[in-house]
């Protein structure tokens, strides 16, 4: 295509922003805060311009760049975006310039804030760009330390402390990841016997045929790793609390892409270079899945803290995003990566409604609140938007994802596809009485003093708010790039396997 | 013969006997400038061996050695010296009056570790070796109304000789068994036999000595604690890689793999140094101590390397001490200013330090991560070559090992940045005063810890040049 390098502008002019940041005295709080918000509203604009100029008559991978980097590890700088990437890229970046705004009312450590922030979502966005294993990882790990300081320093102690949530967080992630890495050592190493010469690229990686017990096994650590990251059930236990103690732009941007790299991670490595072994390995994640589903939105039901229940309730979609991985056909893994992308936008808005919540009213307890709608009418229709969204309301892009997950686990997983379905009622259930108790019922005098959301506090609701609805009324805008990202995924699979698993 | 070639060797001898000399010499204001001068010497010699990185050249039929392995660890060294002395900062009032001999025995010992580095025989490798510890004997004592530099200096200087004696029996046993010293030699000349075992296992336990791995790894929290900080970070950066230097060359040299297997037996040693390093580090309360064991564990991930025994790993070795250079001494260098400002390395000292001064606070968090191996540091890209090498050999369950604990690991290095940002701050807005020049060389440590994680080329292609000679 054109010879601008679109992506690394993309990935970098946030890092560059983080490095202005940094450069100014610290008082300056509204310039911080502006060229915040410039440089992810150019990522976003750039990102935009991916989505709409990426040629979908031809697909596969494009805007490649590649500039050879490590030689005798085989790895290069090399990125690229095809249908499955791209709209978790928009997403990264929808999210990345919402988080800035959610972030508006931060007085304490700017600088710092904003800094780290900004370089938290350049890791992001390089996970979901990168083509090459080690640059990945590389941009993966990078995520977990900006969250730490982040979660520890404009954290909120409630349930647990901050501290304890930061560090649960980080250290369940790193662990999943030094299994994940183990892995990515094998595969590397064995890759390189098998071929000859070292690589990283994740296409020519996919064309080594592995021997089946060896794709089990790192199939298996990868499927630990991303799990872990994508809070598959019994690893989900830092995903609550995390959320819990972290400010509301780490909250939004972890529940809303961080997490996906878990799922996208198991799609364009775990399945493309390892088919056999995700083969092998789908039932017992799908059969994990339930857990998270259904016991997630059990424990939503007894929650009263609001990011408790977002919490939890984050940690049983990802089930159903597990389940359309696990079916393994087109189909279905269409559905889990249009579920990421809408779990994304819905779980941010939502936590950006609770952030500005908390922040005027201190609590987060449902019990505390009610007709809140009376008072703040603005932010009661981001809650509902987002609430329906949640509970997969057709109409919003949720139900797209939801809907197609399910078509396709269908055929290949009866039983857990009709378990995993009653996981939409218990939604419905929690959602609607946590909503019903917040936003309607008698106007409460103690919360008058209530502003509404206004000036740069509207801007998560409205882009957020957007993105579900036009996602949800025009589907195809999002699904089509990500059909054609998976059949040709799963297509080169095909082909290289011989056909033996398709 | 061309004994131009050892110029780095002589010229650095001269610098320290001339150092020594004007602290004799000199008036006391002349004193002053000794440090710098040192400084400036030092730092022409590095730039000279960097030019002759390539040269190769053996003497004495074998037992001096000039090749790019030597020059690696050279560099290494000098590097080391420099970024030490230049932290140094305003810690070196605390024995202002015998500065110019602090500089020379550093500058000694550096010396000695040149020699391990270089040395193609094992009486040589003992003399490199006694050179660079009879200097830290000295310095570890350095503090002398400090009890406990006092007896840092004395249990090292204790369990030290022990060490080499232990280590010359292995060297006269496998000297029984070939007939000769020579690490070339040896290889033809010997066969497996009970008695060159015992010979390996004595050389083994000299040298995980001084590379501080479990079991004999007891010395090196109760020194680095009392020995004077310079002098810890100095210990823990350049006695470690010259162990590893000599090391390295003995085991694939002298034994090869073909002869007797030893990497199941360093695998095990490496795997205890990795667990045990980390556990303990977990429950330190002190700074320094902390940064002890995790020293010992980083000894370990550098063992797991040589027991790889392949391309991968044995770069991994030479990559991993080069950035252990920029990581730790950044690490200590802020250990360092925060003890000259607080006087204590407690882990409460650290408080506030975010506010305090943002550089310190973010030299030692990205140098611990570095240490923890979260990329893009640099030693992410140390620990993928580490136990890539390891997988490559069969050692997976070393690599599992590892990469675990070196993630456990964050825990305590997060402490310290958990203390440093959000603590309970001892001198509330009180700003920390670092000097200039030991700003510099955190600023060096910084840059240097980041440019090799995101960019590691360069310093893998030199890495891959000096060990040719093992391929």
């Amino acid at each position: 295509m054109n010879h601008m390098p679109i992506l690394s502008l993309t990935l970098f002019i946030p890092v560059i922003g983080a490095i202005i940041i940094m450069a100014l005295p610290k008082d300056q709080e509204k310039a911080i805060k502006y060229i915040s918000a410039l440089s992810t509203f150019i990522s976003l604009a750039l990102s935009l311009l991916v989505f709409i100029t990426y040629d979908r008559s031809t697909g596969g991978m494009q805007f490649i760049e590649s500039i050879p980097w490590i030689k005798d590890l085989g790895v290069s700088y090399a990125l690229g975006v095809d249908g499955i990437s791209m709209p978790l890229l928009l997403l990264t970046n929808l999210i990345g310039f919402s988080a800035v705004y959610a972030s508006w009312n931060i007085r304490e450590r700017v600088k710092e804030f904003f800094t780290l922030l900004l370089i938290l979502i350049t890791g992001v966005m390089g996970t979901f760009v990168a083509t090459d294993l080690f640059i990945f990882f590389m941009f993966y790990e990078v995520v977990v330390i900006p969250i730490y300081l982040l979660v520890i320093m404009w954290g909120s102690t409630k349930r647990v402390t901050k501290e304890y949530a930061g560090m649960k967080l980080t250290i369940y992630l790193l662990i999943g990841s030094a299994f994940l890495l183990v892995g990515l050592i094998a595969l590397f190493v064995t890759a390189q016997g098998m071929l000859g010469y070292p690589t990283m690229d994740i296409t020519k990686l996919a064309g080594v045929d592995f021997p089946v017990g060896f794709q089990i096994f790192v199939y298996a650590l990868m499927a630990f790793g991303f799990g872990t990251l994508l809070s598959m059930f019994p690893f989900h236990a830092w995903s609550p609390d995390g959320y819990a103690g972290a400010p509301t732009a780490v909250s939004m941007i972890h529940a809303g892409v961080l997490k996906k790299i878990g799922g996208y991670g198991l799609i364009r490595i775990g399945l493309f270079i390892l088919p056999a072994g995700a083969k092998f390995i789908a039932p017992i994640i799908a059969v994990l899945a339930i857990g998270n589903v259904v016991y997630a939105a059990f424990i939503c039901l007894s929650q009263k803290d609001l990011k408790y229940i977002v919490g939890y309730s984050s940690v049983s979609h990802m089930g159903y995003v597990l389940i359309g991985i696990a079916a393994l056909n087109v189909i279905s893994i269409n559905g889990a990566v249009m579920m990421m992308f809408a779990h994304g936008v819905m779980a941010a808005l939502f936590f950006s409604m609770i952030g500005n919540l908390y922040e005027k009213s201190h609590t987060r307890n449902v019990n505390d609140f009610g007709g809140l709608a009376h008072q703040m009418p603005r932010l009661a229709v981001g809650f509902m938007l987002a609430g329906l969204a949640s509970l997969g309301l057709p109409g919003t892009v949720n139900f797209i994802g939801e809907f197609t997950i399910f078509v396709g686990a269908f055929s290949v997983f009866k039983v857990v596809a009709i378990i995993a379905i009653t996981g939409i009622i218990l939604t419905a259930v929690y959602i609607l009485r946590t909503m019903a108790d917040l936003l309607y019922g008698p106007r409460k005098e103690q919360w008058d003093h209530l502003q509404d959301l206004k000036g740069p506090e509207m801007i998560p609701l409205i882009v957020l708010g957007t993105a579900i609805l036009v996602g949800g009324i025009f589907p195809s805008l999002v699904m089509d790039p990500i059909s054609s990202g998976v059949s040709g995924l799963l297509a080169q699979i095909g082909t290289i396997q011989m056909g033996g698993i398709f | 013969m061309d004994y131009s070639l050892l110029a780095t060797e002589i010229l650095t001898a001269v610098i320290g006997l001339l150092v020594l000399v004007s602290g004799l010499v000199l008036p006391q204001r002349g004193r002053e400038i000794v440090g710098k001068m040192s400084v400036l010497a030092l730092l022409l010699v590095l730039i000279y061996t960097i030019f002759r990185f390539h040269v190769h050249q053996s003497f004495f039929g074998g037992i001096y050695l000039v090749d790019s392995y030597g020059s690696f660890f050279k560099i290494l060294f000098l590097l080391a010296a420099l970024l030490v002395m230049l932290s140094t900062g305003k810690y070196i009032e605390r024995f202002r009056e015998r500065s110019s001999e602090f500089y020379a025995l550093m500058i000694f010992a550096t010396l000695g570790m040149m020699i391990m580095a270089c040395a193609g025989d094992l009486i040589t490798v003992y003399l490199g070796l006694e050179l660079m510890t009879v200097s830290f004997y000295i310095l570890t004592a350095y503090l002398l109304n400090d009890e406990r530099s006092a007896e840092a200096g004395l249990k090292y200087l204790i369990l030290g000789a022990v060490s080499s004696a232990v280590m010359l029996f292995g060297v006269s046993l496998i000297y029984a068994l070939s007939g000769t010293t020579v690490i070339g030699e040896i290889a033809a000349k010997i066969n497996t036999q009970p008695a060159l075992i015992a010979g390996i296992v004595m050389l083994l336990a000299g040298f995980a000595f001084k590379i501080s791995a479990v079991p004999f790894h007891m010395w090196a929290p109760d020194i680095y604690q009392g020995a004077p900080i310079p002098v810890t970070t100095y210990l823990a950066v350049g006695s470690k890689a010259a162990g590893f230097a000599a090391l390295v060359r003995i085991f694939m040299i002298a034994l090869p793999l073909s002869q007797f297997n030893w990497t199941l037996m360093l695998a095990v040693l490496a795997a205890l140094t990795i667990i045990i390093g980390n556990l303990i580090a977990l429950t330190q309360k002190d700074v320094k101590r902390l940064l002890a064991y995790s020293s010992i564990a980083q000894a370990g991930y550098i063992l797991a390397g040589l027991v790889a025994a392949n391309a991968y790993g044995l770069k991994g070795v030479l990559f991993y001490a080069m950035l252990y250079v920029f990581s730790n001494t950044g690490a200590f260098a802020v250990a360092t200013a925060v003890e000259v400002d607080t006087g204590s390395t407690d882990i409460s000292s650290f408080a506030g330090l975010g506010n305090r001064s943002p550089l310190l606070a973010a030299v030692m968090t990205i140098c611990m991560l570095s240490l923890a191996g979260i990329p893009p540091l640099a030693g992410f890209a140390g620990k993928f070559y580490l136990f890539s090498g390891a997988v490559q050999s069969g050692y997976l369950w070393l690599a599992f090992i590892g990469l675990i604990m070196s993630m456990i690991s964050v825990y305590y290095y997060l402490q310290v940045a958990k203390v440093m940002y959000i603590g309970e701050e001892a001198k509330p807005n009180e700003k920390m005063e670092v000097g200039g020049v030991a700003r510099f060389a955190m600023w060096i440590c910084l840059l240097g810890t980041i440019f090799l994680g995101v960019y590691p080329a360069p310093l893998s292609n030199l890495a891959q040049t000096a060990i040719q000679l093992f391929m």
